[in-house]
């Protein structure tokens, strides 16, 4: 059993693993086996997401996913890859009747277009292999609830789901699998950027069947396997991550 | 415009699994095993960016060879 989950001689790129899912995901895709590629903006970060990492053979890459330039050089020095982590991702909390154009913009830079048109170059350059899995990470909201200020994050993380679906139909001829992560709330750094008191923060949790925010590490877990042989016949599916919190 | 031997190299860039495929002008592309829909719409797009010319199905249906395909683009 221990065969179908192994990620062994598996080339990774883990977008966002400087910090919370990412950094978590590329720590458990080297647990098992993977050699992994991390991207982030902050070079002090990812050298110590790499000193966390089981095995040797790993990379990292210091870049704005969303400067052109950037992604170029990088997919230029990228060799073969099997699978991609899409974690790289911001949350702005803004009431809808004061949307900004800019905030709105940079929040579909970030968390669509700037994944989307990564996957594509990659794609494009055919430094993916057949049989690859990529990863989005998305969340419940959008696809599944909203909350109160969440109108663009919702909006780009409903676009990612639209996105990998038609990516799943176009590249399952060549074997490419796509699939969506959809978590309600996890405990990362990015809780602090929301405006929530600690006592609200614990009082929301309790509307959680299973009792708790998420830790990114349960994120990581469906990461793996979503890029694991164990999911050879998903593509283009929403797996929801979230302690229950949708069933009510 | 792009030359023939470009847009030959061009059409063979969208195939993925058919490196033991030479592609030239008389190459009869239906013929090549991963010639698919998929790719259809690829060389459309290709076509359009490289090219910047809109051919629909009908002209690929109606093409045998890449040399006459291009002929097509150029027209």
């Amino acid at each position: 059993m221990n065969n179908l989950f192994s990620l062994k001689d598996k080339v990774i790129v883990v977008t966002g693993a400087s910090s919370g899912i990412g950094r978590a995901t590329a720590i458990m895709c080297s647990q098992l086996g993977g050699n992994i590629i991390l991207l982030g903006r902050n070079e002090e970060r990812l050298k110590e997401t790499l000193n966390f990492l089981e095995n040797t053979g790993h990379l990292y890459f210091s870049l704005d996913l969303n400067e052109d330039d950037d992604v170029d050089i990088f997919i230029e020095k990228l060799d073969k890859i099997d699978g991609i982590v899409h974690s790289a991702g911001i949350v702005q909390s803004q009431l809808f009747s004061f949307l900004k154009k800019n905030d709105l913009e940079n929040m579909l830079n970030t968390n669509l277009i700037a994944p989307a048109l990564l996957t594509k170059k990659i794609i494009k350059k055919k430094k993916i292999n057949k049989n690859s899995s990529i990863v989005f990470i998305s969340s419940i909201s959008g696809p599944n609830v909203t909350y109160i200020g969440n109108a663009s994050y919702s909006a780009s993380k409903s676009a990612v789901c639209g996105l990998a679906k038609t990516m799943a139909l176009e590249l399952a001829g060549k074997g490419i699998r796509v699939n969506t992560i959809l978590p309600a709330m996890i405990e990362t750094d990015l809780i602090n950027s929301i405006d929530s008191s600690s006592e609200d923060i614990e009082k929301d949790k309790k509307n959680y069947p299973l009792g708790d925010y998420g830790k990114p590490d349960d994120v990581a877990a469906s990461a793996c396997f979503l890029l694991s042989s164990a999911s050879k016949w998903m593509t283009g599916t929403d797996l929801k991550l979230d302690g229950g919190l949708t069933l009510r | 415009m792009k030359s023939l031997q470009k847009f030959t190299e061009l059409f063979a860039e969208q195939f993925d699994e058919s490196e033991d495929v030479v592609f030239e002008p008389t190459t009869i592309f239906k013929d090549i095993d991963e010639w698919d829909s998929m790719i259809a719409l690829s060389i459309i797009a290709m076509v359009d960016d490289e090219f910047d010319k809109t051919i629909n199905g009908d002209i690929i249906k109606n093409a045998n060879t890449i040399e006459e395909l291009y002929n097509k683009v150029i027209e």
